[in-house]
């Protein structure tokens, strides 16, 4: 044989064309599944869009800034979901950012492999609760025994309780996340600074918890998107099932973004048909959805920073 | 005076000897935050335990057969029980294979573009949307595509279980990514050398060397769509207290509910009963989602390998 009859060895490796046929097909189904993804993320933005631009075409602004949140009375004020919102994060940010970042830095700093290996299941079974069983603890233990106990006038319904129990399921978040961010230290830092005769404390504090800082923060971003979007937990334990006058006060009743939908779809507040009040229920989830979507993308965009840096 | 040593003594800074009061009190505060979650968890537990146990020692495995109903003395999950086996059938027909095709595709399949990237970065952005927004979803298309098809309200177990899988799809992707991106590069090179088409290197090496990690994620993947509650109660998974009386087919097409869901509607009844029930069912729904997660737990050290 000589050379010139003989097919260039990379068309033989690429098979025959039965082999490639069936290869092709493989990769087509493959990449349809891809598009599932796609298509859901799509789907989910027009599910919103359509009916909350249906709602708002349905009300007159000033329905928006109302004295509270009755949507059976077509009293839709936004300031009032928003703020009770705020509110819950804020408490439950509270709770989870120095007790999960107490236990990253316990669990990559201090703790044996021993301990870790007993401690990190722990934290992943808290984080596979169900969260309307953290709702129902925050309603008939932590109100009562923590919250009443402290604050004699607060409710039993309040938004206190609703955010310790969302900062609860908050936790074993922010601790994965910045404890992946303290690992990721090159341990050559932490002996340079042993050496320069720093101790534990120190070396953690200055030198580990500076290094780890955008997974730090992106957990920290993360953990606030999480606790927007808690639903169940509000849902039960902060009680305004039938709406909510504006209120900055966390010990009493009040009313979030996530609370009002479920109250839409199964409370008091439950409606159907092409009402404005219904459809308020999707101007809510976009509101939720954009939230959420934009402290997602700047949690990401800190974690990236995290892997490039070392 | 004597002459200067010349061997110089060590600063004080370095020389340090006496406790390390800081430290001890940083070490201390830390493994206290430590100690913050555990003593949660034991709490929570002991709290439904004490709460929920007297409803089986008094009723034992009636609670778990028994319809909803008004009276308290009567009712149990069991109608929770079966809508919550339907819908992880559904969830593990719909989501597990979409999701670890996706998981293939995305590792071994997709060159590094642009087409990639977009798939890559929306799928870490659903994974983040709140679990209620996927209930919206349900509502608008599941919902509205089995009414449409002439169904009732479409209001089923089927459009329940097909939100979950949405829901959970994100979650399924990204734990067998994971696991497929953990296998060494030679394993893949081995096969190719060996004259193996792709999908041959796929079947026959990635997915037998990464089956712990997918089989992990895809037990919590489960665990998670369990216990989830907002986007059943968007698309109608609450019932108040009427019992579905059921034949299998009336199971597909008729109103359904599940455990979280009975829980929920519970847990908002004034009556001292219902809170008891309430606990009962929460150590069921926490007894089947912890033994998923410990599961899962064990099944990855048991079977991580350090390649």
């Amino acid at each position: 044989m000589t050379a010139a009859s003989t097919p260039a060895p990379g068309s033989r490796l690429r098979g025959t064309a039965n082999r490639r046929r069936n290869e092709g097909a493989i990769r087509a189904v493959l990449l349809a599944a891809a598009v599932v993804s796609i298509l859901i993320s799509v789907g989910i933005v027009l599910s919103l869009i359509f009916e909350a631009i249906s709602f708002l075409s349905q009300i007159q602004l000033s329905q928006l800034f109302a004295d509270g949140w009755f949507p059976r009375r077509g009293q839709f004020s936004i300031s009032t979901v928003v703020v009770g919102t705020m509110i819950v994060a804020v408490v439950a940010m509270a709770i989870a950012a120095p007790i999960g970042l107490g236990s990253a830095i316990y669990l990559s700093e201090y703790a044996s492999p021993r301990v870790r290996g007993i401690v990190k299941p722990v934290l992943e079974i808290l984080a596979g609760v169900p969260s309307v069983v953290l709702g129902f603890f925050a309603l008939t233990w932590i109100s009562p025994n923590v919250v009443q106990a402290i604050f004699t006038g607060a409710k039993g319904f309040n938004l206190l309780a609703a955010g310790i129990g969302v900062g609860i399921l908050t936790i074993p978040l922010v601790a994965s996340i910045s404890e992946d961010a303290m690992r990721a230290v090159p341990a050559a830092l932490r002996e340079a600074s042993v050496g320069l005769g720093a101790r534990k404390l120190r070396t953690s504090v200055r030198v580990v918890v500076p290094a780890a800082i955008s997974g730090i923060v992106a957990a920290m971003i993360l953990a606030v998107s999480r606790a927007i979007g808690e639903t169940m937990v509000v849902a039960l334990a902060a009680g305004a099932t039938a709406g909510s006058l504006f209120t900055f006060n966390p010990l009493g009743p009040g009313q979030t973004l996530t609370g009002a939908m479920v109250s839409l779809a199964a409370g008091s507040d439950q409606v159907t048909g092409a009402t404005a009040a219904f459809q308020s229920l999707f101007f809510l989830g976009l509101l939720l959805f954009l939230a959420t979507l934009g402290l997602n993308v700047l949690g990401d965009a800190f974690v990236r920073r995290t892997r490039q840096k070392y | 005076m004597s002459a200067p040593s010349i061997v110089v003594a060590p600063p004080r800074s370095v020389r340090r000897q006496g406790i390390d009061v800081a430290g001890l009190v940083f070490a201390g505060a830390l493994l206290l935050a430590l100690l913050f979650s555990l003593a949660v968890l034991a709490v929570l537990v002991g709290s439904q335990l004490s709460k929920g146990l007297p409803v089986f020692v008094d009723r034992g495995v009636d609670f778990l057969t028994s319809d909803l109903s008004s009276n308290p003395a009567k009712a149990g999950v069991a109608q929770g029980l079966i809508g919550t086996a339907m819908l992880v059938v559904i969830v593990a027909i719909c989501a597990f294979p979409i999701g670890i095709m996706t998981a293939i595709y995305l590792e071994e399949y997709s060159a590094n573009n642009r087409f990639a990237r977009l798939i890559d970065i929306n799928i870490r952005n659903l994974a983040g949307v709140p679990s209620v927004v996927y209930g919206i979803l349900g509502l608008t298309v599941f919902v509205g595509l089995l009414a449409g098809l002439g169904d009732g309200n479409g209001k089923t177990v089927i459009s329940g279980g097909l939100t979950l899988a949405v829901l959970i799809l994100p979650l399924v992707i990204i734990t067998s990514a994971e696991a497929i991106r953990a296998v060494p590069s030679a394993l893949r090179e081995a096969g190719f050398g060996l004259g193996a088409s792709r999908w041959q290197v796929v079947r026959q090496l990635i997915l037998p060397a990464a089956a712990p990690g997918i089989l992990t994620g895809t037990v919590l993947a489960l665990s998670r769509a369990i216990g989830e509650t907002a986007p059943l109660i968007l698309i109608g998974a609450v019932l108040g207290s009427f019992s579905t009386a059921g034949q299998l087919g009336d199971l597909v097409t008729g109103p359904y509910t599940a455990l979280p869901a009975i829980i929920y509607d519970w847990a908002k009844r004034p009556q001292q009963e219902f809170q008891a029930l309430t606990s009962a069912a929460i150590i069921v729904l926490l007894a089947v989602t912890i033994i998923a997660n410990a599961a899962a737990v064990l099944l990855r050290n048991r079977y991580s390998r350090q390649w």
